[in-house]
């Protein structure tokens, strides 16, 4: 049992049939921390989510959380954990307050205790005057922040959040950020999985990046970003020979390289200064270039650096 | 077990709160009784007053379809997110389906109880003494136990809480090919063996027996049987079923 870490995985395989979804995934996250599984659809975040939360068996590897085996001490897991899915696990026909206190009795609370504890969720939640409504006639974001309320009633200690904001607007991503971030003032350790750079970005002590089931990189949002910065500048070169001086002097700093249309990226700010630098560097003479493009940083880009190929088609914004 | 408690209190409330479900629950039995007590029953031939062959049959079908319509609970609760929920708190699967059971059976007494006295209202009169209306509450628990736990099995299987439906159809019919509407000695020769044998026509002799004093003979001890059967097999496969869909 090691007391640092929340979670701690080696070696989670996961097939379904010929199927495999999960590689060999390794990973740690601190207690007290947010850590924040960033990946697309069908990457295998889910996946690690309900093997953690104890819902799936993994073929092979081990895991612990909070401390326990996630195979071997799954009870005791399960009293330590919570897991707030994609699907809003609350019942439409009865109300926010009675969907919180049949959380609190089935967490073992008495029923007085219980009462008490839903009211308190519903404050901090910001639902007290929903409270009595049935969450039928809730809100979207009300609804997953009832949802998120209704698996913090037992103080879990490890909290999953698959996927929190998918499906929210803009308002109510915002707040259910400031939501998640009081939780990590209270101590709890989060674990959230996310197809949103700026979500891990903005919640994140640590992001660790999934594609294909495999972990490609896992670090802060800082040293993530240095891999591929915000901008990416794309170059066109004149002619192969061109493209293979460039493409050399650039060795690792190619985020991205096709040689049959001739073009190399590169990450930059997206300053002025920072651009002219940059070609100035590769192609001082003014020979090599042909022209250049600037395109945001997607989290594609986190995928084509981290594994050399894009999740879907690019779209490019020429400016 | 408080789990479980806690669950049926939550179905229970639920069931209550389906406004649509709860009221096709009491008006299709309604509706067929007097369909076929005013409709079909002048030309049905039973040896008695049609309405008093008809009642225990309906209030078969309404039971039997009450309990039915817990696969589609329990397809709704699998198919949604609250099953994750409920497992990573290591609420067991027991408790779940005991909670759709309890809900079940409350939901079913009170539109037993409506159809009765609906059935009352239309002139079906019962000579059965205390005792035998004991026995008649406690056959028709029986039933409703097992039908309730058949129904959570299959809403374990279904796909979607639509496909769970389909069994409330099935069990509705069930008592068609049974003695529930007309005399099985009616019937084509072919049906007869599946109408005297299937669960259905032991339970609704038993319950005549019992209401109207006509003999019961085996069918009592049949009834039960199947009951138990059916209870049984049901509790076992989807504690199975359980583990496996949730696996």
């Amino acid at each position: 049992m090691n007391q640092d870490w929340a979670v701690e995985a080696t070696g989670l395989d996961k097939s379904y049939g010929d199927m495999k979804v999960l590689r060999e995934v390794d990973l740690r996250v601190a207690r007290g921390s947010v850590f924040s599984l960033l990946g697309p659809n069908g990457a295998g975040k889910t996946t690690v989510v309900r093997i953690l939360a104890t819902l799936l068996r993994a073929d092979a590897g081990r895991a612990e959380v909070a401390g326990f085996d996630i195979v071997a001490d799954r009870r005791e897991v399960r009293r330590r954990i919570s897991l707030t899915g994609q699907y809003a696990a609350v019942d439409e026909l009865q109300t926010g307050e009675e969907n919180l206190r049949m959380m609190g009795l089935l967490t073992g609370l008495r029923r007085a205790d219980a009462r008490a504890r839903a009211a308190q969720m519903l404050e901090q939640f910001d639902l007290t005057e929903a409270g009595s409504r049935r969450v039928s006639t809730y809100s979207g974001g009300m609804r997953r922040r009832l949802d998120l309320a209704a698996s913090l009633v037992g103080r879990p200690e490890v909290i999953f959040l698959d996927e929190p904001t998918t499906g929210l607007d803009a308002r109510s991503r915002q707040r259910m950020w400031d939501v998640i971030r009081g939780l990590v003032d209270a101590g709890v350790t989060v674990f959230l999985t996310t197809q949103y750079l700026e979500e891990a970005d903005q919640l994140a002590d640590r992001i660790a990046v999934i594609d294909g089931g495999r972990m490609v990189a896992e670090g802060t949002a800082a040293e993530l970003k240095r891999q591929v910065a915000d901008q990416r500048l794309e170059i066109t070169t004149r002619g192969a020979a061109a493209f293979d001086q460039i493409s050399r002097s650039l060795g690792d700093r190619a985020i991205r390289a096709d040689r049959a249309a001739l073009t190399l990226g590169i990450a930059t700010d997206g300053s002025a200064a920072h651009v002219r630098a940059l070609l100035d560097e590769i192609d001082p003479s003014g020979d090599y270039v042909e022209r250049f493009a600037l395109h945001s940083a997607t989290l594609d880009d986190v995928f084509l650096s981290l594994t050399g190929h894009t999740t879907r088609q690019q779209e490019t914004a020429d400016v | 077990m408080s789990d479980a408690l806690t669950m049926s209190a939550r179905s229970i409330r639920l069931s209550r709160r389906n406004v649509d479900a709860l009221i096709t629950s009491l008006m299709l039995p309604i509706m067929l009784m007097l369909m076929f007590v005013y409709l079909f029953g002048g030309a049905i031939e039973t040896g008695s007053e049609y309405v008093t062959y008809v009642v225990p049959g309906v209030i078969l079908l309404c039971a039997g379809f009450g309990s039915a319509t817990t696969a589609v609970t329990v397809s709704q609760d699998m198919t949604g997110g609250i099953v994750d929920r409920l497992r990573s708190m290591d609420v067991g699967g027991a408790a779940v389906l005991a909670g759709h059971v309890a809900a079940s059976v409350v939901r079913t007494a009170a539109s037993t109880v409506i159809v009765f006295g609906v059935a009352f209202l239309i002139g079906f009169g019962s000579d059965a003494g205390p005792l035998e209306w004991l026995a008649v509450i406690g056959v028709l628990l029986a039933f409703v136990l097992a039908i309730s736990w058949m129904a959570a099995a299959i809403g374990l299987v279904a796909k979607s809480p639509e496909a769970a439906n389909g069994f409330t159809f099935v069990v509705m019919f069930l008592p068609y090919a049974s003695s529930a509407f007309v005399p099985i000695d009616t019937m084509p020769s072919w049906i007869q063996g599946f109408a005297e044998h299937q669960p259905v026509t032991p339970v609704i002799e038993t319950l005549r027996g019992l209401l109207v004093g006509t003999p019961i003979g085996s069918s009592a001890s049949e009834a039960l049987a199947w009951c138990a059967g059916i209870l049984l097999v049901s509790v076992a496969l989807s504690g199975v079923l359980f583990q496996r869909r949730t696996a």
